[in-house]
Order: C-alpha cells, then sequence, then structure tokens
C-alpha cells in the first residue's frame, strides 16, 4: 500500500514485524529466567514460600496498577497521533514515563530495604540462609533487576518518541517510531503481569 | 486521513481493556487469600497468562493486525510452552 511506505526504504509493515521479531527474542530471554524459576521452585517450594514472605506484595500489586495504567496510556497515545492530535499523543506519553518513574522509584525503596537488611545477592546475611531461600532472592533481584532495566530503556525510547513528536518527525502519516516503542513498553508491562505473582504471591 | 484499512483503537476500548486488567489483578490478589494450596499458583498463572492475553490482543493491537503476526506470536508462545513442559518432563523423571 502507498502510505504505508515511508520512503523507498522503508515499510511499516515491515517495520512493525522486525519489532515483534526482537519482541520474541525479549520474551526468551525472560522465558529462559521463568523456566529457571519454575523449576527451582518446585525443587524447593517451602523455600520459595518463606522467601515471598519478606516481600512486600503491597507494593508489587502497587507497580502492576501502575504498569497496566502506562500500557493504557501509550496505547492511547497511538490513538492520538493516528487521530492527528500529536500534541494529545505528546502528553500521553508523557505521562507514560511519569508512571516509569513512579514505577522506578517503588523498585528503589524495595530494594533499598532488602539490601538495608544486608540481603543482597552475595552477603553473608544471604549466604546463611537455606539453599532454596537463596535461589528464591538470587532470582528475584535477576528477574525484578533485569526487568527494571527494560523499564528503564523503553522509558528512553519513549522519551525520544517524545522529541520526535515536538519536531514534528512522528505524524499521523508517519508514526512507526511511536507504535514500536508502545509495543516495547507493552512487552514490559507483560513481563512484569507474569513477574508479579510468581514473586510476590507464591503461597 | 489515510489509515486505509488500519484499524484505530478508540480511547474508551483502551480504558475498558484496562479496567478489565485491573479486575483481574484484584482477582489475582483475592485468590491468593483463598488458601487453594498447590492451586493457588496454577491459578494465578492462569490469570496472568488471561492478562498477557489481553494485552497482547488489545494494547499490541494482535487482534486488528494481519495474520502473519498472529501466527507469529501463537507459535513463539507455543514453542516456549513446549520448551517448559520438556524441562519439566525431564525433571520430574530424573
Amino acid at each position: 500500500m502507498e502510505s504505508t511506505k515511508l520512503n523507498e526504504y522503508t515499510d511499516r509493515d515491515t517495520g512493525k514485524l522486525g519489532m515483534w521479531l526482537f519482541l520474541f527474542t525479549e520474551l526468551f530471554l525472560f522465558g529462559g529466567l521463568f523456566l529457571v524459576y519454575a523449576v527451582m521452585r518446585t525443587k524447593y517450594a517451602h523455600d520459595f514460600h518463606l522467601g515471598a514472605l519478606e516481600l512486600n506484595a503491597f507494593i508489587g500489586t502497587a507497580n502492576t496498577v501502575v504498569l497496566l495504567v502506562s500500557s493504557m496510556t501509550v496505547a492511547m497515545s497511538l490513538t492520538a497521533i493516528q487521530t492527528n492530535n500529536p500534541s494529545k499523543a505528546f502528553g500521553l506519553i508523557l505521562i507514560t514515563v511519569f508512571l516509569a518513574i513512579i514505577f522506578l522509584i517503588n523498585k528503589y525503596f524495595e530494594w533499598g530495604h532488602k539490601i538495608e537488611l544486608k540481603l543482597y545477592p552475595g552477603s553473608d546475611v544471604m549466604r546463611s540462609l537455606p539453599h532454596g531461600e537463596i535461589m528464591f532472592f538470587g532470582l528475584y533481584f535477576i528477574m525484578t533487576g533485569l526487568h527494571a532495566l527494560h523499564v528503564i530503556v523503553g522509558a528512553v525510547l519513549l522519551i525520544i518518541v517524545m522529541f520526535n513528536l515536538k519536531s514534528g518527525s512522528i505524524t499521523q502519516e508517519h508514526y512507526l517510531l511511536q507504535e514500536n516503542a508502545a509495543l516495547y513498553w507493552h512487552l514490559v508491562d507483560l513481563i512484569w503481569i507474569f513477574l508479579f505473582p510468581l514473586l510476590y504471591l507464591v503461597t | 486521513m489515510s489509515e486505509n484499512n488500519e484499524h484505530i483503537s478508540s480511547y474508551a476500548l483502551n480504558g475498558k481493556v484496562l479496567i478489565v486488567l485491573l479486575c483481574l489483578t484484584a482477582l489475582t490478589v483475592l485468590a491468593i487469600s483463598f488458601h487453594l494450596g498447590a492451586f493457588t499458583v496454577a491459578l494465578a498463572l492462569l490469570i496472568a497468562t488471561f492478562k498477557g492475553g489481553i494485552v497482547m490482543t488489545y494494547f499490541m493491537h494482535l487482534k486488528f493486525e494481519n495474520t502473519l503476526l498472529r501466527i507469529l506470536a501463537i507459535s513463539v508462545i507455543l514453542f516456549y510452552i513446549s520448551i517448559v513442559l520438556t524441562t519439566f518432563i525431564d525433571y520430574l523423571y530424573r
């Protein structure tokens, strides 16, 4: 279709496909970690239960809500650009980035609390725990840490989109960058949707 | 306007999807207090899978995308599930 071509080298459908292929690799990245979690949990069910008790389910739930709302705002920003409202799109992405920052602040408090208790990978406190609990907390730090890294990357991408919206590089005709950044953001939300019950709500 | 055959999700649709997702989150948290034992995790995972499906279908627009993307996404998910199953078959029968 003529209008999906940005120029003779770029095509929106292909651009989106490329992003989806990348997202599949991300799914396997976290999928591998989830698999380790699943096996270790089967082996150390009781220790995982004890470990989960140390986590703050309230902050976990709050973060879930924050990310779900941010997924909605970024989806709405696409509606905005598609209906020729670049300033609305800008505002909605700004809200998304704010929510991302709130998520990261919550994470900071969570991790900070753990580190205050000297509970972090390699610490003496951690080493003195039963093996299953070491596995649990190791997985907790790696998985939430890697996820938080993705939140940061996603937020940076969205900030780049904001600059592009301001400069007029993204328009109703050409918004592939925004679409792909939104897809990445939804992936970040998707991963957390699984992380949350598995880490925080283990009974 | 050059959407040609392109579906634009309304703001209302996005809002409704969020409400559904929030309800499912509340359900997950509630379900934990039901003391179903081993099935709690299965239930939580089931709800999470459903939430994930909704995010992919509506927020990530898969419902309105071309068939190739839908086939790819489903194939990848099935592939991942088969990896998990195979791993568990290995571990449980060692």
